[in-house]
Order: structure tokens, then sequence, then C-alpha cells
């Protein structure tokens, strides 16, 4: 765009999308510079510095021993442990949250009675500390606790929640307590923003509701269902709190996850553990990232 | 008209799906709300079982089963008088979450909108790799962060126990690091890159200088936005627990958020009450910005309209 200005200067530089003077670009370039500062110091360079730790085997000797402390790590009883138990837990518990809120979104889409406040409720434990009701769901969950009651009322045989294999039931359970109110109102705007027209077309030519949902719907949320996908993937691993809060320093094997790990190797301040931990753990979501992105980005094209 | 009966039949089976579905995501927090108010005999009637350390020379009925209780047979507030009076310890930690996550609320938020600002007008090349190093570690887990984070926070003696000011040291370990996260950057980058350029160019001709435009014009148009950035934030780091646990090695400092998880088998009835003090500020919050934040969540999806 090359817009005349009114003040004319005898020395233009080149417009690029913008016209701004000089001053002005730079102006908004030193806006950014507290923030990139912070993370400089406190993410970007650290960062580095954990990438060096973990190639080199001692911080006073420094000597660089290649992908010796990842194959260590890889070895590490506790840390194959922690690694299945925080990947089990994702596989199961994002898609189910990406899933059952897409489900109620879609419910909610109907003309009901009281829609705001269902929707403030399911969006409140967003809002609740974990810290506050994590008493309820221990009561909830107890050996001798509400669960187990009902369980046995039925005839059935209570079980120990916390203290075998089914803990993971627990925490998947507070997760998607937590997360599905979240995700539900992204993809209830993300259906409020699906153009009539086409629907009506395919209801006129007889598309059932499913029929329309599967090949209409779903290729406009695409997007979205990335995004909540992507978003509920990242909770998924702050699911350390709840289970922190549940059980303490050292839980029942099943929910002995990543973040315990690093916890406890904090302790005894072996760096090159740490680092190798945190950079195979990055790496690992770079991939994930670029897989879901090229998965996007071929099956949501054309949808403007 | 058969199919319209079904709609309608339908309909009715889903709106009583939804109420139940909704009720049962209400119910833990009604439920400690409730049990905060129960005087401590009843609490160790019902949940007896459960806490370890109960005195046995009390003739009190213990019920075999913890029982979850709706309403309290009898009302009180002896609970939060303990926790008021008796227990300073939970108030410290009270305070203790508060003088952590107020300060990374505000400061977050301020710097991000300057920040956010830089990235939506006059994007480059150099911007634009710079915002996607943001995005990149602003999808890292607190597992790869902490790790930077401690070592910085090491060298730069904020873990240091024996130095002068230890306790303030430990608190800006776990601050400094929160008022950076790029979260709220990216999130107001997005919000201000929609606002149309012709409105600055207007405001241009009027002679407005880039101050002018920023607090004229960007910040009101991101009121909503900046209202449920702040109440992520907030409730992201009232809950924090995975910083407190290792950059700060004394105890007292640590926020009601982890403090909470060391009293299950203590004093049950205390918990309750402690654990409704401790969801006030989040709960206003929620009631104050629910639309906001509502419209802000929609926003970070990129949904257009």
């Amino acid at each position: 765009m090359n817009k005349e200005s009114i003040q004319d200067r005898p020395k233009r530089r080149k417009r690029k999308n913008q016209c701004g003077r000089l001053g002005e670009r730079i102006f908004s370039s030193a806006c950014i510079v507290p923030s990139l500062i912070g993370v400089l110091i406190f993410f970007l360079i650290p960062f580095g510095i954990v990438i060096y730790y973990s190639f080199i085997d001692n911080p006073f000797k420094a000597n660089f021993v290649g992908l010796d402390n990842y194959t260590a790590l890889l070895k590490n009883f506790s840390f194959k442990k922690a690694a299945s138990n925080t990947a089990a837990f994702t596989l199961i518990s994002v898609p189910m949250a990406v899933i059952f809120s897409l489900w109620l979104a879609s419910l909610l889409e109907r003309k009901i009675p009281g829609k705001s406040v269902i929707r403030t409720f399911l969006l409140s434990p967003l809002m609740v500390p974990t810290a506050s009701v994590v008493l309820v769901w221990q009561v909830l969950f107890h050996n001798h606790g509400t669960l187990n009651s009902i369980i046995e009322a039925f005839g059935g045989q209570s079980i120990d929640w916390m203290k075998s294999s089914h803990g993971q039931i627990i925490i998947i359970a507070m997760f998607l307590w937590k997360n599905l109110g979240y995700n539900m109102i992204l993809f209830m705007s993300a259906l409020a923003a699906i153009p009539k027209d086409i629907l009506e077309v395919a209801e006129l030519e007889g598309a059932g509701k499913f029929y329309q949902f599967i090949h209409i719907k779903l290729r406009y949320l695409s997007p979205t269902i990335l995004f909540v996908f992507i978003l509920s993937l990242i909770n998924s691993f702050k699911i350390f709190r709840e289970v922190y809060l549940l059980t303490g320093d050292h839980p029942y094997s099943k929910m002995y996850m990543l973040q315990h790990f690093m916890n406890n190797t904090f302790e005894n301040t072996d760096y090159q553990k740490l680092s190798a931990a945190a950079i195979l753990f990055a790496l690992v979501m770079i991939v994930v990232m670029a897989i879901l992105m090229t998965a996007d980005s071929k099956f949501g094209k054309d949808v403007e | 008209m058969a199919r319209r009966r079904k709609e309608k039949i339908l309909n009715i089976a889903v709106t009583l799906f939804l109420m139940t579905a909704a009720v049962m995501f209400l119910l833990p927090t009604v439920l400690t709300l409730a049990n905060s108010f129960m005087t401590s005999s009843e609490i160790s009637a019902n949940y007896g079982t459960m806490i370890d350390n109960m005195t046995s020379d009390k003739k009190e009925f213990i019920s075999e089963a913890v029982n979850l209780k709706f309403i309290p047979d009898k009302v009180t507030f002896a609970q939060f008088r303990s926790v008021l009076l008796k227990s300073p310890d939970y108030l410290l930690k009270f305070w203790n979450s508060v003088i952590l996550t107020v300060p990374i609320t505000v400061f977050q938020v301020l710097i991000a909108l300057f920040a956010s600002y830089g990235f939506a007008r006059y994007p480059g090349k150099i911007k634009n790799i710079i915002f996607f190093a943001y995005i990149i570690l602003m999808i890292m887990p607190y597992q790869v962060t902490l790790v930077p984070n401690f070592l910085v926070a090491d060298k730069l003696g904020f873990l240091d126990e024996t130095a002068a000011n230890a306790d303030l040291r430990q608190r800006l370990a776990v601050i400094l690091p929160g008022i950076f996260s790029p979260f709220s950057v990216f999130l107001l980058t997005k919000v201000m890159r929609r606002i149309p350029i012709s409105y600055v160019e207007a405001a241009k001709l009027d002679g407005a200088n880039e101050f002018q435009i920023i607090t004229r014009i960007y910040i009101p148009l991101c009121k909503g936005a900046i209202v449920s950035v702040t109440m992520l934030v907030f409730i992201d780091y009232w809950n924090m627990v995975e910083q407190p646990l290792v950059l700060m090695k004394n105890k007292d400092l640590h926020p009601l958020s982890v403090f909470l998880s060391q009293i299950n088998t203590g004093d049950i009835g205390l918990a309750f009450a402690v654990g409704v003090i401790y969801m006030v500020p989040s709960i206003l919050l929620f009631l104050y910005g629910e639309d906001y934040l509502i419209d802000g969540i929609v926003y970070s999806g990129g949904i257009k309209g």
C-alpha cells in the first residue's frame, strides 16, 4: 500500500504492508523488548544451557559424552515407568476430552431451556481450585467411600481405587471434570460458525442429521478439533497437580508420572539426567505437534 | 408430524441429560461448601474411617462407610472459626498464594499487552521468528520448562538458602518465570491482529502518536480479552503446584495449593473450610467475568465471528 502520508518526508523508507515512520516501527519493536528480555533470561537461554548439560557428564569436568545420558535415562526403571504412565494417561484422556466435549457442544446446539445455566455449571470446574475439592474426590473413591457403597449396594465388589491400577480412572475423571467445560465452549462457538446454508441444502436433499454431521460439520470443525486436541494435550500434563494433591510425593505405581520423576530427581541435583529428560520430553512434544499440523493440513483444507 | 414428535421427545431427553450432567459437575464444589458448615462430630461420624489419628476415647458414632452428605444436620461456622482463629497456618499459606499469584497475573498481563502490540503492528520476518519461538515455548509442559527455570534460579542465586533474604529470593524464583510465560502474549496478539488498520490510520490522521494509539484504540478494543486472559492466568497460577515444589525449599512459603495436600488425614472439617476460603477469590472472579471468559476462550480458538 503506497499511500501519500499527509506529512511529506524527504527520505522515505520502503513501505511494507503498513505505512509508518521509522520511529513508529522502532517503537513497536521496543514494546516487545521487556517481554523478550524476560523470555530470553528465564526460558530460552537456560534452555540452551539445558541442552548443553544433557550432553556432558559432569558440571565440573564438562566432558562431552554424546548420547550417554539419554541412553542411561532410557534404561532407568523409574523413568520408564513415569513415561509410560504419562503416555498412557495422555493417550486415553485427550481423545476422550475432545470427543466428549464435542458431543456435549452438539447437544447444546438444540433449543434447550436453561442453556446458559447449564453452560455455567459445566464451566465452573475450570475456576474451582483443585485443592479445594480434592477431599470430595478422595471421599468418592476411598476404599469405604461413596462409589464403593453404590457398587456394593448393587452387589458388586468394592475396589480399592487409590491403591490399585484403577487409580488411573480417578485422575481421568478429574481431568475430564476440569477440562470438558472449556473444550465445550470452543466447540460451541465453532459449531455456531458453520454456515447454515449448506446444512439447509443438505437437509432439503434428504441427508439425515448423522450424515450431515460426519460429512459437513466435521470438515468445518477440523481446525477447532486440532486446537482442542493440542490444548487438551497441554493440559493433560498438568494432571500432576491433581495426582500430587490426591496422593502426595510417592503415589501408587500406576499414578507415578513424569513430573514425579523430575521432582525426585531435582532432590539429588542430578543435572544430567534432568536435562536429558527435559530435552527428550521437549522433542517428543515437537514431533507430536509436527504430526498434528501435517495431519490438519491434509484433512482440513479448503473449508473457507 | 411423527418426526416433530420424535424431535420433541429427544429434546426433552437431552435437556434432562444435560441438566443431570451440569449438576454432577457442580457437585464437588457444592459438597465442599456444604461440608464446611458441619460440626466436627458430624464430620468424624461421616468420615471417621478416613481419618488416621482418631482418638478412640470419644464415644462417637462412626459409620462404616464414608458418607457424603449434602445438607449438614446443624449449620455451624465452627470450622471457619477454627481456621481463622486457631490455625493461622492456613491463613499464612493463603497469603503465600496471594503473594505469588497476584504479581504474576498483573505483571504478565501488563508486559504481554505491550509485547502483543509490538507483534500485532508492523509484522516483520524477525518478529515472526520470535513469535514462533513463543508458540513453541507455550506448548512445552511445565516438566520441560521447570528444568531451565531451576537452572537459572540456581545460577542467579535465587535458591540460596543461606542468603540474607532467602524468602524473597525463593518467591522471586517462582514469580519471575511466571511473569514471562508466553501464553498471554499469544492470546493478546491474536486479538490485536484482528483490529482493522483503518482505525489506526484514522487516528494517525488526527495526529495521534503511538502511545495514544495503544491506550485509546487497542486497549479499549481488547478489554474483553484482557479480562479473559487475566482470569485464565490467575486460575492457572492460583492452582500451581509444580513450581513451588521444585523451586521453594522453605515449606513455610508454600502456597495453599500445595499445602492443602497435607491435610488429607488430619482435621477433615478444617480442610473443607480452608478449601472454601481458598476458592472464594477464584469463584468471585469467575462470576464477575464469566462472559468475558467465554469470549476470550472463543478468541483463543481463532474462530471467526
